[in-house]
């Protein structure tokens, strides 16, 4: 159910009167459950460039339909802006004025995707142009409505539109699981990773294991995996071990409680894998905790738990799977929670923000240790969640916090749920090291 | 019996129960049938369970209201365990889950089931609170009135004295004294010291925090509304601040010079559940779970308190003997003794008894004592003084804790490990149980 102030601004009354104050009203997200289509049609394809012409060709055996121009559509579901072999940025302009003529024809949700490549410090007017894209994809998105989105794709050299990673961007960012992600660009970095061969269920075979999975966004990710058809395995304190229970005979989960920060937890983890003869696919490094204060007030036992959960536990997990190799799978794919507030920094948080810029570096570094054996290892960053631990805000900072983004609202665990099963599917593995914020484009950062 | 005729062996898989709560305290209006179920669960998910049709599920709790009325089975249902799962309500005071462990046993031993799970609650925070008899008569009366002028008719009858609730008696029926008060003459009579008992006292908190420290619980416990840990548990304990406790059991009767018993050294009150499961070799393997012990054996004693012939809690003390001789085995043969420590003073004045060269000839007929036990193989990770002791979990939390402990030492020992559980119970029982681990 959605928060108070947008239930109101959903009113005859409240409506009226918020549109009359200026004030925002938040439009109703579609999530997987509401738009189950993975294409939200009718989709146009602006470019001219090979790569346009294969993306369109792509979409249309996916059985979308597919328009090489807006011609005078009534209703746009999804655009997608193929500026791969931008050259100059006089190119840019009427590559995207198109779209500005159909961005009130656009759908309740509808899906803006611009594919194009990172600027690298080669060719001053190449790399203007790639910069460019970014700038346009960031304010286009700032002006959506009805919870449409605009992210972007930036391949790197030599990757090609048709990659895995390219593909399963692409569908992600097309589909209703990417609600609550807006004005982000993702990189692909090379042509790793493998077509998904069952859609429906993408991680049928595989095995995950999710940290702090009782609660909150944790249990949102365990639930999404499972849905996408794998095994799970669920850790949690043992305090938490009913929740985890119910959560495990709910998903068929297997349970394992574990205070992830007590000595040995690594080999225990390890130990318990081996016992159960199981191999883990993917590794979702969740648990976290806050401990808010400003830090003039900051103390030892408010600081420390933060980092030794958040993050050195993150590591110690990860180092004690890697060592013992017989417990990772073929393409083992690790994605750990960051948070916006590592990116940006937030009053209060500097042990929580710590840890976070902690996890978005050690991602990079630890990608570096995967690629050569086939695995990834990516961030997500959450910004504002509906979850126990926001709930806990102050009212007031609680809502400013939820409507500085474009979205105008907080997102829900299942967002930051779906944003990680794209990062452990198959198709994701030319996404390495790379930080993805579920955010709804917050102001904070880039 | 030949090796070809004795009956397969009933394995002890594992066990799930929930941390122990002082009654009154968290679990406070939580009814038996809620925490059995999230023990339950735990178990379920802990071993991949869900959809099963196990043997039988056999339960029990010592205090049980009106709306307890097949407890295990309406426990059992809220699980994911598949419906058509039999079950089964047991009951013999603290030793209940004892019994249901060994009737699910007996019953995998027999062949005539291949799974089960054994297991017991009780909460003291809800106890049952009834009306006089005289009052319910009345309401039947009234309940069963056809007419409205009948119903009032009926209902005139009552007077203020029939509206005093009833709460349950806290004490023996036949001797008046509560289960304190009769330890307290046992206590005396055996001589047993203040500092005995603290000490014991103490070991338990001890040993329970570091067993949790170490992760042995992780695997036996479920956190369960705010709780991780037992709630009684005082890790950081001491003889000095046991020694500051008075004396609360013993005052009353003239035998007892010096009462010794505080609230530091006797269980207190306590809500809780425990569950463990149980299976064939074959049903184990079929489903990848590793056996942790075998359950050998078992005895039931009582002893006639109400006539002052022995102290209330002293039954196992006749019990575990027998036990011994049907398996051919001494006091000293066993790597590990949990012994319920219903109060501090029953596990010492038991293990005094064995001791005791003139009560091993005057009351077992022996010609020998039993002997002393070695103490660093007593309740080793903690007990009832520490975790508690809701009355039918007790013996659940018993056999699962023994039943892994035993299976660990046997791997580090590669020696078979031998266990003994004794549970003393209210109106003068006792039962004991003999267990083997199990390695492959």
């Amino acid at each position: 159910m959605a928060d108070a102030y947008t239930r109101f601004t959903r009113s005859a009354p409240g409506g009226l009167l918020a549109k009359q104050l200026g004030l925002p009203r938040p439009s109703r997200l579609l999530r997987r459950k509401d738009r189950p289509e993975p294409v939200l049609g009718p989709v146009v394809v602006l470019g001219a460039s090979a790569g346009a012409d294969a993306v369109a060709h792509r979409l249309l055996e996916e059985g979308a339909d597919v328009r090489r121009r807006v011609e005078d559509l009534r209703s746009i579901g999804s655009v997608v802006i193929v500026a791969d072999e931008l050259a100059a940025p006089a190119e840019l302009g009427p590559l995207v004025l198109p779209l500005a003529g159909a961005m009130r024809t656009l759908a309740p949700g509808a899906r803006v995707v611009t594919i194009s490549r990172p600027a690298r410090g080669e060719d001053p007017a190449r790399d203007a142009a790639r910069g460019g894209v970014e700038g346009f994809l960031r304010s286009v998105a700032h002006e959506m409505r009805g919870g449409a989105t605009a992210n972007g794709i930036l391949l790197e050299d030599g990757v090609g539109v048709d990659s895995p990673g390219a593909i399963g961007a692409l569908r992600f960012f097309l589909s209703a699981r990417s609600a609550f992600v807006t004005g982000q660009l993702l990189t692909v970095s090379s042509e790793a990773g493998g077509a998904t061969e069952n859609l429906s269920l993408p991680l049928a075979g595989r095995t995950a294991l999710v940290t702090g999975a009782a609660r909150g966004i944790g249990a949102a990710i365990a639930r999404t995996l499972a849905a996408d058809g794998a095994r799970l395995v669920v850790l949690d304190v043992p305090g938490a071990g009913t929740e985890l229970s119910r959560l495990a005979n709910e998903l068929r989960a297997v349970p394992i409680q574990l205070d992830v920060t007590s000595d040995g937890a690594g080999e225990r983890l390890v130990s318990f894998l081996r016992e159960k003869g199981l191999t883990l696919d993917v590794l979702v490094l969740n648990a976290g905790i806050t401990r808010d204060k400003l830090f003039a007030n900051m103390t030892p036992d408010r600081w420390d738990p933060v980092l030794a959960v958040n993050i050195t536990s993150q590591i110690t997990l990860a180092e004690s799977l890697l060592e013992a190799e017989d417990v990772l799978g073929e393409h083992p794919r690790v994605v750990s929670l960051a948070s916006t507030s590592g990116i940006a920094g937030n009053r209060g948080q500097t042990n929580y923000a710590a840890s976070k810029a902690g996890v978005m570096a050690f991602v990079e570094a630890l990608a570096a240790r995967l690629a050569p054996v086939g695995g990834t290892a990516n961030a997500v960053a959450p910004g504002f969640i509906e979850t126990e631990m926001t709930a806990k805000i102050p009212p007031l900072t609680r809502e400013i916090a939820r409507r500085v983004n474009s979205l105008q609202q907080g997102g829900l665990p299942v967002d930051v749920a779906e944003a990680i099963a794209f990062l452990a599917s198959d198709e994701a593995g030319g996404v390495q090291g790379e930080t993805l914020r579920v955010c709804g484009q917050n102001m904070v950062g880039k | 019996m030949t090796p070809t005729d004795s009956p397969r062996d009933a394995l002890i898989l594992g066990g799930n129960r929930i941390p122990f709560a002082r009654s009154g305290g968290p679990y406070a209006g939580i009814s038996n049938q809620d925490m059995l179920t999230a023990a339950l669960e735990g178990l379920v998910a802990r071993y991949s369970l869900q959809g099963e049709k196990l043997g039988e599920v056999a339960g029990g709790a010592v205090l049980k209201l009106a709306g307890d009325l097949n407890l295990t089975r309406e426990s059992a249902l809220g699980t994911p365990l598949d419906p058509r799962t039999p079950a089964l309500d047991m009951s013999k005071a603290c030793a209940t889950s004892l019994e249901t462990v060994l009737h699910v046993s007996n019953r995998i031993r027999l062949g005539q089931i291949d799974s089960a799970i054994a297991c017991g609650v009780d909460s003291a925070s809800d106890s049952p609170i009834e009306v006089t008899p005289r009052l319910r008569r009345i309401l039947h009366r009234a309940f069963a009135a056809k007419t409205a002028m009948q119903r009032v008719k009926a209902l005139s009858a009552i007077r203020p004295a029939d509206l005093a609730p009833v709460p349950p008696r806290n004490g023996e029926p036949r001797t008046g004294l509560s289960m304190g008060e009769h330890q307290a003459l046992t206590t005396a009579q055996w001589g047993i010291s203040r500092e005995a008992q603290d000490e014991l006292a103490l070991a338990s908190h001890k040993n329970l925090a570091a067993a949790y420290d170490a992760g042995f619980l992780d695997d036996l416990v479920t956190g369960y509304r705010g709780l991780a840990r037992d709630q009684n548990l005082r890790p950081d304990s001491t003889l000095e601040k046991l020694g500051t406790l008075k004396p609360v059991f013993g005052a009353r009767s003239p035998q007892v010079a010096e009462p010794t018993m505080t609230a530091g050294n006797s269980t207190p009150l306590s809500d809780g559940a425990s569950s463990v499961l149980l299976g064939s070799a074959e049903w184990a393997a079929e489903r990848g779970l590793t056996p942790l012990a075998r359950v050998v054996d078992a005895r039931s004693a009582a002893v006639d308190f109400a006539h002052g012939d022995e102290g209330l809690l002293m039954a196992p003390a006749y019990a575990v003997p027998e036990l011994l001789d049907a398996n051919g085995l001494t006091l000293q043969d066993l790597d590990l003794y949990e012994i319920h420590e219903a109060f501090a003073s029953t596990v010492l004045t038991t293990l005094t008894a064995w001791e005791s060269e003139e009560f091993c000839r005057e009351r077992l007929g022996r010609a020998e004592p039993l002997g002393a036990i070695d103490r660093s193989r007593l309740n080793v990770t903690g007990s009832s003084l520490a975790a508690g002791h809701p009355f039918a979990a007790t013996g659940g939390r018993l056999v699962a804790t023994l039943a892994k402990l035993l299976h660990a030492r046997a791997k580090e020992t590669g020696r078979v490990q031998r266990g003994l559980i004794s549970v003393c119970a209210a109106a003068g029982q006792g039962a004991v149980m003999l267990l083997e681990s199990v390695t492959d």
